[in-house]
């Protein structure tokens, strides 16, 4: 039997490795899915950016590329008008949560939200929906690297670096809905927890919520 | 053991449960009705009264508390059981009643019929609940025993062939179980109505020598509570169908996931556990048979999303209630990561009866598609709120008009809003949609977990979807993007539209936003969250563009587009009740005696309205929120 399995994405033949997951097979080919919150080496995906999805022939609506097995014979299309109503609306959601002045970030061009801005042509700023206002404080209490929460597109990145690189444990997620954040056991300042400061979070931090000073 | 050693066994429980039960039987009984419902209207006050009253006459009487009949419209509600009489029951009871009640009836030989709702038997004398028009239409399966039992007694749940299905599936096999639950096409009551018989063969095929059997009664749909009362009232029910689940899958354990906001709901199933332990229904080796499963009472923390089923195993396991992507299902990656199935409360109770019965009785009631009953709560502008369980395929109007008696006051229908928060808003024309999974899933709403509530012309049906909308906002876990941020937005132009603020645009943003929450969101809360106002916009446009074009509510609802004024002409003058019950000192007495209302200082509290006597009911509502012209230039 075989271990890899021969499909299609947007007409171009592709051959993955059985059980990888869609949004894996299809980055390794270049072929570019937007995605956030995924992460190659966890067995569950967290699937809560909503960003990835594509169309699979068979399958009535688009579905998140980063749950889905790759098949033997499955034919994907990366954009359809669904799913890019479904990533227009949930890139909108997420820039009206998030602190818009580029020129003054330090992710400015190597921010992913700018990468899928410009790989599917939209626009950096919206007007479907009220700007949610936040008055949150920058955390600069580490000696490096400060933490600005109104960039912060909770995708979990930094919380999986933590814990799983780093094996420390610092941050997490706290609170729900829309008040859901990322922060350290008590809210106390970064530098005041149990964070060594590896900044392996930086580093997996993919808009500048952190960043170096 | 053999069969017929396990028979055995069986009939000696039933005989020592017979014997006692009978002997209860042979007094005269009060049965209080304690469920939650009956408390909050004040039963145990009314139970308390009963045990002093009998006590002073020092009479040889019983009181019993048992658990919701279902009527609670007319709580608190008692029986009174008295041998040589029907049992009747009373309602609308409080202290004159009581004291009355044991003075003619329990002290004397007059039952009080004028004070009496119904006979629980039928008799010469008087009516019985299913003589009344609402009995055509029900049919009790799983509140068969609701109300009429002692929900803490084992015996009166034995001597009602309780736990014989069990004895019955122990004396045939596991798949033979299964084999009744698939052929019976028992759906799943939680709200989606997805084959019980298919998830557990599911878990069955998932393999693996641990499995787990988890009963979700995290009921969380605001006017809901058919969960807490079947759990309230007959816990055993429960028990035996999770029993009879585990047996078919070859699980050894089991949970009932409770949320802790139903204290009845946990004590009565703890005590149900420690009791059929004690029998050897549940435990090692059940009666003897070498088949194994115990249970346990896990509490929740009220988080509405852990009615989901990733998000509850998650919690269980004592990670944050959060939901996780689907596959893999629960059938093979459950609990502790292990096999496990998950069903509502209702969906377990069903269980023994369909062993007892047969597969083909249970396919005889209801519809093709959806055998079996409904049970729903039906709460709002209806005159008999309470437990109500029809066979699928009863139609809504069936359910409002005869089983629940129509609406109060001669008012006028307009919308009924079924499964809660998930659930849809149908209206008038809507009302002979048959009441199955199908049907209702067609016509924009879902069974959800069976809240059901009636709505007339004075509720705002832009206000309603407000309300769900931040209910489900408030409960969004927070996790995925369309939830978390979406629902927020979608709440933020409900509440501009409730201000008749909104352009255009608006109600096309709106459907859109949540057509996109809908197919973008990654469990079924953010799935299921913007159906309110799909089915608003899809119903009551009119309502919606009634706000937003002409800044008007049209049930007079929405404070920001409604004023309180007092039609001069009404008015009374020598009246001065309406300046007493306004709180901010907003209504004055003209110098023509006239009263009126400072539009400045008024905060539309409704107290004016409700104070002015019925003769003149001279304030009324306005909306838009604008004076008449003439009036205007009076007060100038």
């Amino acid at each position: 039997m075989s271990d890899t399995v021969k499909f299609t994405i947007d007409e171009q033949a592709v051959e993955a490795k059985k059980g990888e997951k869609l949004l894996w097979a299809a980055l390794k080919n270049d072929i570019y899915i937007p995605h956030l919150c995924a992460i190659k080496e966890e067995k569950r995906p967290n699937a809560s950016c909503r960003l990835c999805f594509v169309e699979i022939e068979g399958i009535p609506n688009p579905v998140t590329s980063c749950t889905m097995n790759v098949e033997e014979g499955i034919v994907v299309k990366t954009r359809s008008p669904q799913v890019d109503r479904l990533l227009k609306t949930a890139f909108e959601l997420l820039i009206s949560d998030h602190n818009l002045k580029c020129s003054q970030c330090p992710a400015n061009r190597k921010c992913a939200l700018q990468k899928i801005a410009k790989e599917r042509g939209l626009k950096l700023r919206q007007k479907r929906f009220k700007t949610i206002t936040r008055d949150y404080e920058i955390d600069d209490s580490p000696d490096e690297f400060a933490f600005d929460r109104s960039r912060c597109v909770l995708c979990g990145q930094c919380v999986w670096a933590d814990r799983e690189k780093a094996k420390v444990g610092a941050i997490g997620f706290t609170k729900r809905g829309i008040n859901r954040v990322v922060t350290t056991f008590e809210e106390v300042p970064l530098a005041e927890s149990i964070c060594t400061q590896c900044m392996l979070c930086v580093e997996a931090c993919p808009v500048g919520a952190l960043y170096y000073k | 053991m053999t069969k017929e050693g396990l028979q055995k066994l069986y009939e000696k429980l039933k005989d020592d449960a017979n014997n006692i039960i009978k002997k209860a039987e042979s007094k005269p009984r009060v049965l209080v009705g304690t469920a939650t419902c009956g408390v909050a209207a004040g039963a145990l006050k009314i139970r308390d009264n009963f045990l002093q009253e009998i006590k002073s006459k020092s009479l040889d009487v019983d009181v019993v508390e048992v658990g919701c009949m279902g009527h609670c419209y007319a709580e608190p509600l008692a029986v009174i059981d008295k041998p040589g009489y029907p049992p009747v029951c009373y309602g609308y009871l409080d202290d004159g009643l009581v004291h009355r009640l044991v003075e003619d009836f329990l002290g004397g030989d007059d039952p009080s019929y004028e004070y009496a709702l119904a006979a629980l038997e039928r008799n010469d004398v008087f009516p019985t609940f299913e003589d009344f028009p609402r009995g055509v239409y029900e049919q009790k399966l799983i509140l068969e025993n609701c109300g009429f039992i002692d929900a803490r007694s084992i015996e009166s749940y034995i001597s009602r062939d309780g736990y014989s299905a069990l004895v019955k599936a122990l004396n045939e096999s596991p798949e033979w179980v299964l084999d009744e639950i698939k052929k019976a096409n028992l759906r799943g009551r939680g709200g989606a109505g997805f084959p019980a018989g298919i998830k557990w063969e599911a878990c069955i095929k998932a393999g693996g020598n641990e499995k787990y059997v988890i009963c979700n009664a995290d009921e969380g749909d605001p006017g809901a509570f058919m969960d807490r009362s079947v759990l309230e009232s007959d816990p055993h029910l429960v028990i035996e169908g999770m029993i009879l689940c585990a047996f078919a899958i070859g699980a050894e354990k089991g949970y009932l996931y409770i949320r802790a906001e139903y204290p009845r709901a946990v004590s009565h199933v703890e005590d149900a556990i420690r009791q059929a332990r004690d029998k050897g229904l549940l435990g090692s080796s059940i009666l003897g048979s070498g088949f194994s499963f115990d249970l346990e009472v896990f509490q929740g923390s009220g988080a509405f999303v852990c009615g989901e089923a990733t998000a509850l195993v998650n919690s269980m396991e004592g990670k944050m209630g959060m939901p996780e992507s689907r596959p893999p299902r629960l059938a093979s990656h459950g609990y502790r990561g292990k096999p496990t199935v998950l069903n509502n409360v209702k969906t377990f109770a069903y269980v023994p009866m369909i062993i007892s019965r047969g597969a083909d009785w249970f396919k005889e009631i209801g519809t093709a598609e959806s055998p079996g009953t409904a049970v729903f709560s039906l709460v709002g502008k209806v005159n008999n709120t309470g437990l109500v369980e029809v066979p699928m395929g009863t139609t809504l109007r069936q359910l409002i008009y005869d089983v629940g008696d129509g609406l109060p006051n001669n008012r006028e229908f307009k919308a009924v809003q079924i499964g809660g928060p998930s659930g849809g808003c149908l209206p008038e024309k809507s009302l002979d949609v048959p009441i199955d999974f199908d049907s209702l899933h067609d016509a924009g709403a879902i069974m959800g977990s069976g809240g059901l509530v009636v709505m007339d012309q004075d509720d705002c049906m832009v206000s309603v979807s407000r309300y769900f909308l931040e209910f489900t906002q408030h409960e969004s876990c927070g996790k995925c993007t369309f939830c978390r941020i979406g629902t927020k937005h979608l709440l933020d132009i409900l509440t501009d539209i409730t201000k008749g603020e909104g352009d255009s645009d608006t109600l096309q943003r709106l459907e859109e936003l949540a057509e996109d929450v809908r197919d973008g969101s990654l469990c079924n809360l953010g799935k299921t969250a913007p159906n309110p106002i799909l089915t608003t916009l899809r119903y009551f446009r009119d309502e919606y563009k009634a706000h937003i074009e002409e800044g008007r509510c049209p049930a007079l609802v929405c404070r920001d587009l409604i004023l309180y004024f007092i039609e001069p002409p009404k008015c009374s003058k020598l009246c001065n009740v309406c300046v007493g019950s306004c709180p901010t000192e907003a209504i004055f007495t003209r110098e023509d005696g006239l009263k009126e209302i400072d539009q400045e200082k008024c905060v539309k509290c409704d107290n004016c309205l409700k104070a002015c006597p019925t003769e003149y009911n001279a304030v009324v509502k306005l909306s838009p929120p604008v004076l008449p012209p003439e009036k205007e230039k009076k007060t100038k």
